[in-house]
């Protein structure tokens, strides 16, 4: 009985050196968080990952503690070539952009107070908002074949948004809360799924 | 003016073991803990100034690449204020890179051992109904914090009057990302320049 989420991506990264050279040209085009670049590269450019994979290892990798995409690119190498592949994946997305950012300390480091350079970044971090927010919507498709079904998922998605963006409440807390409800639900509608195609 | 400073190995042992701590703590991000490394690095024991330490977060932010590179910039330069009492020079490099690489161990290995081992833990377990139920009761809370997230950066802009072009612009290319597939490099550099120019 294969689970649901195991649609099987269609493609894989051919080795190590693929899988570091992937994410090292992921991580150099990821201004201001490099989360949109990697939905897009590993999902719709290289289909290494289902969307629904993607939503999935991104909460694994944002409830764990760590820098997000980090703990992303660690899983995804540990899963196809194990301790080997998720050093990889790390190192592909630090090193080349650690370099670059080295480069610009040495080069800028008293720029940054400079009003084109406050004004520059104020532009990309509105930019870079956007690109988070495309990404949100573009996975909200992925909630078709939740267990829970699209109004649940809706009414917790709803939820987590309030209480985090319009009543600030600390994070830890909105994920206890709704983080619960929702694995209980759908703890509750996976049991009920199983022993129905048992009794079938 | 930057500090200048003799450090002894018990220092960067102290450094290492802060970053560490901070380390599990980090969930959502690292920069949720920058307040600490504040309170650390240039309250108490006066490693960097402040505005090293608010370069370090900016310039990480105007790179490319995961946020978390704040964390190796501050490292990069305690060790360049470390290598001032020795004069400069060569010292600057290997301090410096000595100093990247004692903050971003301390940052990192703590919460990426945790995240491998509890993810391939759950990789070997994935047929399992409450791993399959934790996937599926998140998958809809963390689309909605992305969400916030982007809302959260928008609104922190908070005069209408003056930041309207700064909403216009998240907008724009949260529709364009959403419904294109222009790269989002140019998108950026669309931002920087709008940005350097005033505009927005």
């Amino acid at each position: 009985m294969p689970p649901m989420s195991e649609h099987e991506a269609p493609n894989r990264p051919r080795s190590k050196t693929d899988l570091f050279l992937s994410f090292t040209w992921l991580a150099l085009q990821g201004f201001g968080g490099v989360l949109a670049v990697v939905q897009r590269v590993l999902v719709e450019e290289k289909r290494w990952m289902t969307r629904e994979q993607f939503v999935e290892d991104w909460a694994v990798a944002q409830i764990m503690p760590g820098p997000n995409v980090v703990n992303l690119s660690l899983m995804i190498g540990g899963r196809y070539f194990g301790l080997a592949g998720a050093l990889a994946g790390v190192a592909g997305m630090l090193a080349a952009p650690l370099v670059v950012a080295l480069l610009l300390a040495i080069a800028f480091g008293g720029v940054s107070d400079a009003a084109w350079a406050q004004g520059a970044l104020r532009g990309m971090g509105a930019v870079s908002a956007g690109l988070i927010a495309a990404v949100g919507l573009k996975l909200i498709g992925a909630l078709k074949t939740n267990p829970m079904g699209m109004p649940v998922c809706i009414g917790l998605a709803v939820l987590s948004f309030v209480g985090v963006g319009v009543m600030r409440w600390p994070l830890a807390w909105v994920l206890l809360g709704t983080g619960l409800l929702g694995c209980g639900w759908a703890y509750v509608q996976l049991a009920r799924q199983v022993t129905a195609k048992e009794q079938a | 003016m930057n500090p200048v400073l003799t450090l002894t190995a018990a220092d960067w042992l102290g450094m290492f073991q802060h970053f560490a701590s901070l380390s599990l703590l980090a969930v959502g991000g690292a920069i949720t803990t920058a307040p600490d490394m504040h309170r650390y690095l240039v309250d108490e024991t006066r490693w960097l100034s402040d505005s090293q330490f608010t370069s370090s977060i900016a310039l990480a932010q105007a790179a490319p690449g995961p946020n978390i590179l704040f964390v190796a910039l501050m490292g990069w330069n305690v060790g360049l204020n470390a290598a001032a009492s020795l004069g400069g020079g060569w010292h600057s490099a290997a301090l410096g890179a000595w100093g990247v690489l004692v903050a971003m161990l301390g940052i990192m290995l703590p919460s990426s051992i945790l995240t491998y081992t509890a993810t391939r833990w759950a990789h070997q377990h994935r047929e399992r109904l409450a791993i399959r139920a934790f996937k599926s009761g998140m998958a809809p809370i963390v689309i909605a914090l992305l969400l916030a997230t982007a809302w959260l950066l928008t609104v922190s802009h908070n005069q209408p009057a003056r930041d309207w072009p700064i909403y216009a612009l998240t907008l724009l290319t949260t529709l364009i990302v959403w419904r294109t597939k222009v790269h989002m490099l140019w998108l950026i550099g669309i931002g920087a320049l709008l940005g350097a120019l005033g505009w927005v």
